[in-house]
């Protein structure tokens, strides 16, 4: 029902507007004339009769407009992938300095447990002289800080970084590594070489016991 | 040519067809029908109203939780309920809590793996999980039941002649067979002694050919206490788990009827201005 | 193509003019639904069908479009998708009931203008190639109809898609052969599901290319009338645009009002409980029954009940059931050759007394008692019934339609449509 109204709406609806004025002026100029005896006022007719069709093609150019968006709606996320829009992970078998993969929302998430080095290392850098300025403080959780979880997709063109499983490259500073367009993240995921614009994204998350994460 | 071809051709069907007419009249004289004991004990659906019926109505979120606790501990059993989920539940007027709780406590768990050896396992549900089913497969469910198959419930209030109030007659339809007279008083087993119930089936005329596998589900009173404290008679119970069919099989119903309302307001103003346009235009034409 | 005083297009403005002069589109529409089609004055609310059937197909490829985003062909899958769409899809119920609904609205707007064009004679001379271009919409639409019917593989999906390609089955020699070719197996499974959704996806837009042909056929003379007096100048006439795009404006508001009445508040009302069962190849529901808008040739089906053979000897020529088939298909095919059929001069059942009684007491009663009995058990007096409006239907097109037009004396024409709107009232309601 709606793209009958909206092709009147869209491709018809200036023409429909503007013919429907100028066919009805002649018609509406012939039936005052006639009814010139019982109307009074000439001019008064013309005018209200523009209202109605104009009224009526408006109505329905609404009418259309709403019909439309629930056909464009229906695209979005539906309930069943909304309702896995939140992951628990078990996290306690993973030991400084390894991750693992997990997926939330059909994408990789990487969950790292940083060791101290690592974590020393991170805290070091000059956070001012980062293209995308972040403590490793900021990106975890307090208390918790050798806990980096991140999306696996790079910022720049959404490859999956390499160096969450063992043996991968993890790039020139310790952390992760997109063999795509070779961007080079640290040891907090920070974007520090190559083309990608931001840091990996943090997730949502929390700690819902001392190893159960729930992600989203 | 066209013409007498065409004559031909209707007088050989219209002739065949009358031809088939006496035939079906003699046959109807000769081997008169049999009357079936399902054409004559079957039972229309019992009298029940819903708060849900009509253009307005909508559904009525206790008697829902009610019908609910009755499907989770009498019907759940045996029947599946594969396309709601746990999430859905929020509908019913639960908390995100509560159905998180529903879902962990529900007697069936999901089929998964165990993510260390790979073996089948199982784990509690999550709200994101579909309802899961009490058999493992059909053939799993057979063996259980008698070779009888428990039909899946989500959309059996749509999948029924009569909806909800044949969901309502059906579980409260059991009858003792010897003995039972219709609305005529025509005494079943008088009529067909042939038709007497199978051992393992049961009596309920509001079933299509009468003898059911399923054996009453609902047998007493308060055979579920409920939590809002109403009386859990047989019919209680009835309604309310026919109700709650309804919703899972129609989850979108109020909206769909709010919807309809707007578009039917907004289609009525539309329809008058549109009318009021094409009279103007028509004014001057005589037609 | 059209009459000498149909107003010409004018472009206004230098980008009109541009376009123009380069893909003359707007001229197109200005013609064919514009101020540049003159259309007699008098028609009546019947005529509002046409344009209404046209917007029934475009509400069925929008919502058609849409639920193909989210459903899959499989017969693991298919009703779970369709339910997936009314459930978790944003708005998935709607756009769902609103195309299975929107096919019986399809067929009862596409019924009337039928019965339109049988009743004022439509088909008639010059109008004959508008009549076969829309049998041919009619018979395209039976089968993407069908063919959606089995997309979400319940019971009735199933058991329809097995019953309607066992009609096939009945040709002598090449049947089974030929069944099994259109169902890729030997019962409907994935194949036939897999090759039911492509043509049930691109039909949709063979009819509308047929539609345009259809319209296109219809600017050569110009619109019927209720009189069936041709045009005879231009105060017969007015112009498409405004006065008929108003009138068919609240018609369409009108239909809206139906439309949305059943979809929103009695969705299921015209569909069949069975289909909400996911298909079990190996248990029949106990009343298989098509749709409603298939109902009268399922009846035809049902009733041819006796082999045409010779008597005595035990040969049978043509058995029952294929007779039955034949008679299916022949019922429509028939209504091909009709404007050969009925050779009255007069297109209007106003003026035609004789043929007004076959149509009102014969036709139409026999149409509606098919309809019935299509749905109904094969019990004696719905077999009888069907028989008897068979037999009726296919002599009215084959036997009484050429000999009425031969006998009747047709009741005096007006003059012009001009002088029938002015002058004398119609015999009846215009």
């Amino acid at each position: 029902m709606s793209t009958v109204k909206k092709t009147k709406g869209t491709v018809k609806k200036p023409s429909v507007k503007k013919a429907a004025a100028a066919a009805a002026a002649p018609v509406a100029a012939q039936a005052t004339a006639g009814e010139n005896s019982h109307d009074g006022t000439e001019g008064s007719g013309v005018r209200r009769r523009d209202f109605i069709h104009i009224a009526a093609v408006s109505f329905a150019g609404v009418g259309a407009a709403a019909v439309a968006m629930p056909l464009v709606s229906q695209m979005s996320a539906s309930a069943d992938v909304l309702a896995l829009a939140s992951i628990e992970v078990d996290v306690a078998a993973i030991q400084p300095g390894q991750s693992i993969k997990s997926s939330w929302r059909k994408q990789p998430v990487f969950i790292r447990n940083l060791t101290p080095a690592e974590v020393e290392e991170a805290n070091k850098v000059d956070v001012g002289s980062l293209r995308d300025p972040q403590t490793l403080a900021e990106r975890t959780k307090p208390g918790k800080e050798n806990w980096l979880i991140t999306l696996g997709v790079c910022t720049h063109l959404g490859c999956v970084p390499l160096g969450a499983a063992a043996g991968e490259v993890k790039g020139e500073y310790g952390g992760y590594f997109c063999p795509c367009h070779g961007s080079h993240y640290d040891t907090a995921a920070r974007i520090r070489k190559g083309p990608a614009p931001l840091n990996l994204a943090v997730p949502e998350f929390a700690f819902i016991s001392d190893t159960v994460v729930k992600i989203g | 040519m066209v013409r007498l071809i065409a004559f031909l051709v209707g007088l050989f069907f219209s002739g065949m067809l009358l031809l088939g007419l006496g035939d079906t009249v003699i046959t109807a004289i000769k081997e008169p029908a049999v009357p079936s004991v399902e054409a004559e004990f079957h039972e229309e659906t019992l009298p029940v109203k819903f708060a849900h019926d009509g253009p307005l109505g909508k559904y009525d979120r206790g008697q829902l939780q009610r019908g609910l606790k009755v499907y989770s501990e009498v019907c759940a059993a045996c029947h599946s309920l594969k396309l709601v989920s746990f999430r859905d539940f929020a509908a019913l007027g639960y908390s995100e809590e509560q159905v998180k709780a529903l879902a962990k406590a529900w007697k069936t768990e999901v089929p998964s793996i165990n993510p260390e050896t790979g073996e089948p396992a199982t784990r509690p549900a999550i709200p994101a999980d579909k309802i899961p089913s009490p058999f493992a497969n059909e053939v799993a469910a057979r063996a259980a039941n008698n070779n009888a198959l428990p039909p899946d419930l989500s959309l059996i209030t749509k999948a029924r002649e009569g909806g909800p109030a044949y969901v309502y007659s059906l579980l409260l339809g059991y009858r003792d067979q010897a003995g039972y007279k219709n609305e005529e008083g025509k005494e079943l087993l008088k009529e067909f002694p042939e038709a007497a119930t199978p051992a393992g089936l049961h009596f309920n005329p509001w079933f299509a050919n009468l003898n059911i596998a399923m054996a009453a589900p609902l047998a007493a009173d308060d055979q579920v206490t409920y939590d809002d404290g109403t009386k859990a008679t047989k019919a209680q119970m009835a309604e309310d788990v026919s109700a709650f069919l309804t919703w899972a099989a129609e989850p979108k119903m109020e909206n769909r009827k709010s919807a309809g309302w707007a578009a039917l307001g907004f289609l009525l103003v539309f329809t008058v201005l549109a009318w009021m346009s094409y009279k103007t235009i028509w004014a001057d034409k005589k037609h | 193509m059209s009459f000498p005083w149909a107003q010409e297009y004018k472009p206004q403005g230098t980008v009109s003019k541009w376009v123009d002069e380069r893909l003359p589109l707007p001229r197109l529409v200005y013609n064919a639904v514009g101020a540049g089609y003159p259309v007699p004055r008098n028609l009546n609310y019947f005529w509002n069908f046409g344009v209404l059937a046209g917007v029934a197909l475009v509400i069925q490829i929008v919502t058609g479009i849409v639920l193909a985003m989210h459903y899959y062909a499989s017969v693991d899958g298919a009703f779970n998708s369709v339910e997936h769409i009314m459930r978790d899809v944003n708005s998935g119920w709607f756009v769902r009931y609103a195309h299975m609904n929107g096919a019986s609205f399809f067929f009862i707007v596409v019924y009337i203008h039928i019965f339109r064009g049988l009743f004022y004679g439509s088909y008639k001379a010059p109008r004959e190639m508008i009549w076969l271009l829309g049998v041919t919409i009619f018979l395209l639409m039976m089968a993407t109809a069908f063919m959606g019917y089995v997309l979400p593989w319940g019971q009735m999906s199933f058991w329809g898609a097995q019953v309607i390609t066992g009609f096939f089955s009945a040709i002598p020699l090449v049947g089974e052969p030929l069944r099994q070719l259109l169902l890729g197996g030997f019962a409907p499974d994935q194949a036939a599901l897999n090759r039911f959704f492509s043509l049930h996806y691109l039909l949709p837009f063979v009819i509308a290319g047929v539609i345009i042909l259809h319209i296109w056929a219809l600017h050569i003379p110009g619109s019927s009338n209720p009189t069936g007096v041709s045009v005879k100048g231009e105060q017969d006439t007015v112009p498409f645009h405004p006065y008929y795009t108003a009138k068919d404006g609240f018609g369409l508001g009108i239909f809206l009002i139906f439309f949305v009445a059943v979809t929103f508040f009695a969705p299921n009302m015209l569909g069949h409980p069975d289909n909400y069962i996911p298909a079990n190849p190996l248990s029949t529901p106990a009343h298989i029954v098509p749709e409603w808008y298939f109902l009268p040739f399922y009846a035809i089906l049902k009733a041819f009940t006796v082999d045409f053979g010779i008597p005595f000897t035990g040969i049978i020529i043509i058995p029952a059931k294929l007779m039955g088939v034949l008679a299916m298909f022949g019922s429509i095919l028939l209504l091909f050759f009709l404007p050969w059929l009925d050779t009255s001069p007069v297109r209007s059942g106003h003026y035609r007394p004789l043929f007004r009684k076959f149509f009102w007491y014969g036709l139409i009663p026999s149409l509606a008692i098919l309809t019935y009995c299509g749905g109904k058990p094969p019990y004696t007096q719905w077999v009888v019934l069907s028989q008897l409006a068979a037999a009726y239907y296919f002599a009215h097109f084959l036997i009484i339609l050429p000999i009425v037009s031969r006998i009747e004396r047709p009741l005096p024409l007006p003059n012009s449509i001009t002088e029938a709107v002015t002058g004398k009232p119609l015999p009846a309601a215009a």
